[in-house]
């Protein structure tokens, strides 16, 4: 019997199997969003929270959240996605906060990053690594 | 080691297992004759709070051999750290004598002569004596389960778990927490569940469709001892949908969720608790971890990993024991709470000898009673071992050899795979194995021993993928099993190196040729976590192959080489 690599991993394949290593292919597309968001400019690395898995349970749905207090805009990349983009999330004046969850597909394990865009210009970053893997072997 | 003179404010004990230095070399039959049941149990009650700590039982109701790993690689910030220290270092570090007690229970050398001497371990109806012995002392001892209970023999495959439900039930634990008991299947976990008469806690256990704390399992619970509000949070096995097949228990989703564990201490600390402990089966190395980012966690009763330590390993403010496996061990912790907070501890790491510690007739009858339905299939004699067979350690252990030569044969594969689990007892040389034996270190609910054709690139990309799994050097990113054993392949792995360039010269040993990545291979394996998986079951491989062999003798095992440890 010839298995396919979908059902017949050892260690069970997933729908993943072709990406041992971080993804990095697309981070110039990443830098790209990150530059047309902040114009360049310098970004924190307090006032935004971003909460991911370490590693995905399913990487075709792994549920992300983005917090910053008083911000305007939180803008969310899958840095290693062949489209970084995922959300840009506005939150209007009287917004009671600047909270968001989604879920989001990632092609391998990479980095999630989050930007803030706060009403006085500034901007905050956080980054979380999310790795997807075959699994198996839990001891 | 901890640093004891840093250590809050009172006294701490000293925690090595029957201080063991004062014991002197012991001989072959120094053993039993000296050593009592009074000297395991011998301690001076302290404070006004008992903790009692068992896990990773993997459903070993009876006495049994265990040989601890020789090589346990820590990466990272753990290189060279507990509990990444065995063997020779590992007494050194303690200041366990050779040949001793502590030598035997705690660490891996010269292990089929000890085992002669001191015999076999654990057996819950001796697990039994010792909790009932600690709550001769303080009646209201809390005693806490860290879950992989409800898996890993004959008689629980069989009965899904009831066997080790039924006999747990008899210790009478207040909480635990879970891993393999979710490869039972969400129906029959949530059977069991609903009616445990103690807590079932997960503070990371949510529902997977709406990402929300899951009903069935809280995420903590108060108890009320010697007049002390103790919270004791779950921490259920983070990676259990990744490690283990998910379509099983599709309903559930985990992860480690520090935010929320935080939140958490954050809740019951505001509503009066003055001791807070988190019941865990994070890993040792992921528990570290964690009690470096989440504060006000008193004590961590640490599990997964299967790790024993004499001594608690201190984070912060934070305590954290490991209580080892297979029922091997017993962890008290006395613990002296006062104004509202941790003041001191007093622990030990309690090994079942149990040859002599005495069994509890009560706990003993109802393991029967689980026993005799089954007790003609499990008794039956399959053949003989020549040699030790052992399964922990980072790379392959005999037992798994033994599994990886049946795959090859039975299955008329090139390669072999076996998974890197740390459950399983050992077999001294000149013993029988019985068909319960096989079982002991194969028994899961996906046991389907599946041939596959596999690229050699395709094979690499595994290796790295587990290799990861064990050698990343952040902890979170790590399940806590074993690499992948290979049969018919050898390697050579450099931990320090980051995947994708950890594993080189993958080598096909029936032909000493380089593993090509162009080319395929027969790969025979078991315990896929895809849905769908079809074969024999693993045991049965493993009987027809040793029931052909008659008597099993493992070779020396070079096919991995380590580099970087």
């Amino acid at each position: 019997m010839k298995l396919t690599r979908r059902n017949a991993m050892v260690m069970g394949a997933g729908a993943f199997v072709a990406l041992g290593l971080p993804l990095r292919a697309s981070a110039s597309l990443a830098d790209d969003a990150i530059a047309t968001f902040t114009g360049g400019a310098e970004m924190a690395d307090s006032g935004i929270t971003l909460t991911a898995p370490e590693i995905a349970e399913n990487g075709n749905t792994v549920p992300v959240e983005v917090s910053a207090p008083g911000a305007a805009e939180i803008l969310v990349l899958a840095t290693g996605n062949p489209t970084p983009a995922v959300a840009t999330f506005k939150f209007g004046a009287l917004a009671a906060s600047q909270t968001a969850s989604t879920r989001i597909r990632l092609a391998g394990t990479q980095d999630v990053v989050a930007i803030a865009k706060m009403p006085d210009g500034t901007f905050a970053k956080a980054s979380s690594t999310v790795k997807v893997t075959i699994g198996g072997c839990g001891g | 080691m901890i640093s004891r003179r840093d250590f809050l404010q009172t006294s701490m004990a000293a925690s090595a297992i029957l201080g063991a230095s004062s014991y002197g070399n012991w001989g072959r039959l120094a053993a039993q004759q000296s050593l009592t049941q009074d000297q395991l149990l011998q301690f001076d009650t302290f404070g006004n709070v008992s903790l009692i700590h068992v896990t990773d039982i993997h459903a070993q109701l009876k006495p049994l051999y265990f040989r601890e790993p020789s090589i346990n690689i820590g990466v990272g910030d753990n290189r060279g750290k507990v509990p990444h220290v065995t063997g020779a270092d590992f007494r050194k570090l303690y200041e366990v004598e050779d040949g001793s007690p502590s030598h035997y229970a705690l660490s891996s050398g010269d292990f089929s002569a000890l085992a002669a001497g001191y015999g076999r371990v654990g057996g819950l109806d001796r697990v039994a004596t010792v909790i009932n012995q600690i709550r001769s002392d303080r009646p209201d001892a809390l005693l806490l389960d860290g879950g992989d209970t409800w898996h890993g023999s004959y008689t629980c495959y069989h009965t899904e778990g009831q066997d080790m439900v039924n006999v747990m039930n008899a210790l009478k634990p207040d909480a635990m927490t879970f891993h393999w008991e979710f490869t039972l299947g969400s129906d029959r976990v949530n059977e069991i569940v609903e009616g445990l008469p103690f807590a079932a806690l997960g503070q990371n256990i949510f529902d997977a469709e709406w990402d929300e704390p899951a009903e069935l399992f809280p995420p903590y619970k108060f108890f009320e001892r010697g007049g002390v509000k103790i919270a004791v949070i779950g921490q259920a096995f983070p990676y259990m949908p990744i490690a283990n097949p998910g379509w099983m228990f599709p309903e559930y989703a985990f992860g480690i969720r520090d935010e929320n564990m935080q939140s958490m201490v954050d809740e019951v600390r505001a509503a009066g608790a003055e001791l807070v402990v988190c019941l865990s089966h994070n890993g040792f190395d992921v528990d570290k971890k964690m009690a470096g980012i989440v504060t006000g966690i008193d004590v961590i009763l640490s599990g997964h990993t299967h790790d024993a330590l004499p001594e608690p390993v201190l984070v912060g403010e934070t305590i954290i024991v490991a209580s080892g496996s297979n029922g091997k061990f017993v962890s008290r912790v006395d613990l002296d709470v006062r104004d509202g907070r941790m003041m001191g501890f007093r622990h030990k790491l309690i090994p079942i000898f149990s040859d002599v510690i005495t069994p509890d007739a009560d706990v003993a009858a109802v393991i029967d009673e689980q026993r005799a339905p089954y007790e003609e299939e499990l008794s039956e004699v399959i053949g003989q071992t020549a040699s030790l067979l052992y399964r922990r350690g980072n790379f392959n252990g005999t037992w798994d050899d033994v599994i990886c030569d049946a795959l090859i044969s039975e299955r008329e594969a090139d390669i072999a795979l076996s998974p890197g689990v740390r459950w399983g007892p050992s077999l001294l040389p000149g013993q029988d194995i019985t068909r319960e034996d096989i079982w002991n270190v194969t028994s899961m609910t996906y046991g389907a021993a599946y041939r596959s054709e596999m690229t050699g690139e395709f094979l690499h990309v595994i290796m790295e993928d587990v290799a990861d799994n064990l050698f990343n050097p952040d902890p979170y990113y790590q399940q806590g099993g074993d690499m992948v054993r290979t049969g018919g392949l050898g390697y050579r792995i450099d931990v320090t190196k980051p995947q994708g360039e950890r594993i080189t010269e993958m080598t096909l040993l029936k032909t000493g040729e380089m593993i090509d990545p162009a080319k395929t291979y027969q790969v025979a394996g078991w315990a896929s976590v895809n849905e769908g998986t079809e074969g024999p079951q693993i045991w049965d491989v493993v009987e027809n192959h040793i029931r052909q062999q008659g008597t099993v003798t493992v070779d020396p095992n070079n096919s991995v080489q380590v580099v970087g440890a």
